[in-house]
């Protein structure tokens, strides 16, 4: 079960850390100003691209229908999975039937999702993510904390220790550069011998028929365009209607991500390589019920840019694996919470409400709004725990009776500057453990305004 | 065919998303006076260079001396040493050195050419390849993306790819480092 605020305690205990993250995030978030700044039409592109993703949503399995046609006609296999389970047999139905005993891997949330290596590797298959950050990750039998940046919460050293353990580099030396070239000399290695290579989708177009890749590193084209066999996993929100709408979710995407115009790659897969074989996965798991509820519907327009993280005051100062949820930060607190509140109701809280991932979003997705109504909803399943629920009652009940709510407030104001400071601040306190309340002021909000008013008049 | 029927009908049966209409746009997004500028500058902030000649085999045996097994399927380059379309596999490009290969257009907005491997057999030529220069003519720079797919289109199988720059990653404490799993430079060189 996640347990943010549990998990945030940890990464907060080494402040000097948090700090450092905190700042890369925001190094990001500032990059990403720089270059939305840069296009005059960054706000239309915005309400486009919020457009076209609703538009899909409202006619997805017409899209969905198409894409397959046309995919089909371009030589490339379509297969469905309801959930994660249907997923991974899938893939390995298709590895075996190849007698594939290695697979490399490029950046996809989706196999994430469906923990696709464990299930994987237990039947003998060897799998090698191939995006440096999840390289770096999977060496360190670590989730990645990030989405676009998988590695974010780790500094060269420790990247450094990790490679001089698996890769046999030289102990200490933490120059990224030389940690790089060894990791591309190794992963070179891998790519000449996988027998398959599985990429994820951002894009599938349902005109064409084909999947759009984007990378920086050429990892997802080397393990699609060297090996035979080509698998893709897509999540079935990632189809788009035409080609032409890629230009609009080519111009947001790098830009929202880390502040780059586009990135390295942006690859158009329409048929598998010569001789080969391209199988595509459209995968439900628990996506379909977004469509059929009225607050948590725009979740689906998320493009995966990670913008979202880096601007939240929260994900920045405890880190993406304080979540406990495959996808963190405001995106995936509501994802997270919608699929399954139990166990991951602390996740709504992990949020200031200052609504900075809103007005980032490249999809103009309502982020702060549905963490909002999670917590709304978390009541009403009863889910909140008693210490919040009694103390969420008493605060309701008191502010409905007026005249009991002003006197509590005068004797307040007189009496807590008086009390000792064991007393104000007792385990009951949970807000201030690790704040101060503020001075006591002389006199009431609802005071103050009547003397306003009085002035006016 | 049970999963692809349950998840449709799953879709269809409570769809709440409202009707919305798809956007259309004309003559839309940014446009430069000086497109080859704009576009030079994109291309160094993510690494790579762009050149203007139609010398190229001088041009690009200054850049590259020491490359050995190179590819060139661009005509007036004599470079070429390396017959990549006579693999049938392309795990046999994987001592390439150098490519030299045709872009179809620049888009000055961002740096990236768009590539159709028309003349190369394997697409993994772009990726696999030590280096690459792209060799374009200096009149085929667009102003945006928007622009750009207009002139695209996947009516048959196939595959293209924006490549802009060589290939890079900063996942090491946002370090940029130049050359993570494709090329570790990139030229283009515009022709007039």
């Amino acid at each position: 079960m996640s347990n943010h605020p549990k998990e945030a305690a940890k990464f907060v205990a080494n402040d000097e850390r948090m700090h450092w993250h905190d700042k890369a995030l925001w190094f990001v978030r500032e990059k990403r100003d720089l270059a939305s700044k840069s296009l005059p039409e960054w706000e239309e592109l915005r309400s486009m691209a919020s457009q076209i993703k609703t538009h899909t949503m409202s006619k997805l399995d017409y899209y969905l229908e198409e894409f397959e046609k046309n995919a089909t006609a371009k030589g490339i296999t379509v297969h469905w999975a309801k959930d994660a389970t249907e997923h991974n047999e899938i893939v390995y139905k298709l590895l075996n039937a190849k007698k594939v005993t290695k697979l490399v891997k490029s950046k996809s949330m989706l196999t994430e999702e469906c923990h696709l290596n464990p299930y994987l590797e237990t039947r003998g298959i060897e799998v090698i993510d191939t995006d440096l950050g999840e390289r770096i990750v999977q060496l360190r039998n670590e989730p990645p904390s990030h989405i676009v940046l998988p590695a974010i919460h780790l500094k060269k050293s420790d990247v450094s220790d990790t490679f001089h353990e698996h890769l046999g580099t030289e102990k200490g030396n933490d120059d990224p550069t030389y940690l790089t070239r060894a990791a591309r000399a190794s992963l070179r290695e891998d790519f000449l011998t996988a027998q398959a290579g599985l990429t994820g989708v951002n894009f599938a177009i349902a005109e064409t028929g084909g999947v759009v890749v984007c990378t920086n590193e050429g990892n997802a084209d080397m393990g699609a365009s060297v090996p035979k066999l080509h698998i893709a996993s897509m999540g079935l929100e990632k189809v788009v209607p035409r080609l032409k709408d890629l230009s609009v979710f080519t111009r947001l995407l790098a830009r929202s991500a880390t502040g780059q115009p586009i990135t390295s790659y942006t690859s158009h897969f329409h048929a598998p390589i010569e001789g080969g074989e391209m199988h595509i996965i459209i995968v439900d798991n628990k996506r379909t019920p977004f469509l059929a509820s009225k607050d948590y519907q725009q979740a689906l327009n998320c493009i995966r840019c990670g913008a979202c993280m880096n601007t939240c005051p929260v994900y920045r100062r405890s880190g993406g694996h304080s979540y406990g949820y495959v996808i963190p930060g405001p995106i995936g607190s509501t994802l997270g919470t919608f699929k399954d509140a139990a166990e991951n109701k602390t996740l709504s809280f992990a949020c200031t409400l200052c609504g900075s991932c809103t007005n980032v979003c490249p999809a103009k997705i309502d982020l702060d709004s549905q963490l909002y109504n999670h917590r709304q909803n978390l009541n009403e399943l009863n889910l909140l725990g008693a210490k919040k629920t009694v103390s969420m009652r008493a605060a309701a009940w008191l502010m409905t009776h007026p005249t009991l709510f002003s006197l509590v407030g005068k004797i307040a104001r007189t009496i807590v500057p008086m009390l000792p400071k064991a007393m104000i601040y007792n385990r009951f306190n949970v807000w201030g453990k690790t704040r101060d309340l503020p001075p006591m002021p002389k006199k009431s909000f609802k005071e103050l305004y009547k003397e306003g008013v009085a002035d006016e008049l | 065919m049970s999963s692809k029927n349950d998840i449709l009908k799953a879709i269809k049966d409570n769809n709440l998303v409202k009707q919305t209409e798809l956007p259309n746009w004309n003559d839309f997004g940014i446009t430069f006076e000086n497109k080859f500028e704009h576009f030079s500058t994109m291309l160094e902030s993510v690494g790579g260079k762009a050149l203007i000649t139609n010398d190229l085999d001088n041009t690009i045996k200054e850049l590259y001396p020491d490359e050995k097994v190179i590819v060139s399927n661009v005509e007036n380059c004599s470079l070429g040493n390396f017959d990549e379309n006579a693999c049938d596999d392309p795990h046999e490009l994987k001592d390439i050195d150098l490519c030299i290969v045709k872009g179809e257009f620049a888009v000055a907005e961002n740096g990236a050419i768009w590539m159709k491997n028309a003349d190369n057999r394997h697409r993994s030529l772009y990726f696999i390849s030590q280096n690459i220069v792209i060799v374009i003519s200096k009149s085929e720079i667009l102003n945006n993306m928007h622009e750009a797919y207009e002139k695209i289109s996947f009516e048959d199988k196939g595959f293209g790819t924006f490549i802009s720059g060589p290939s890079k990653t900063a996942d090491i404490e946002q370090s940029l480092v130049i050359g993570a799993h494709g090329p570790k430079s990139g030229y283009v060189i515009f022709t007039d």
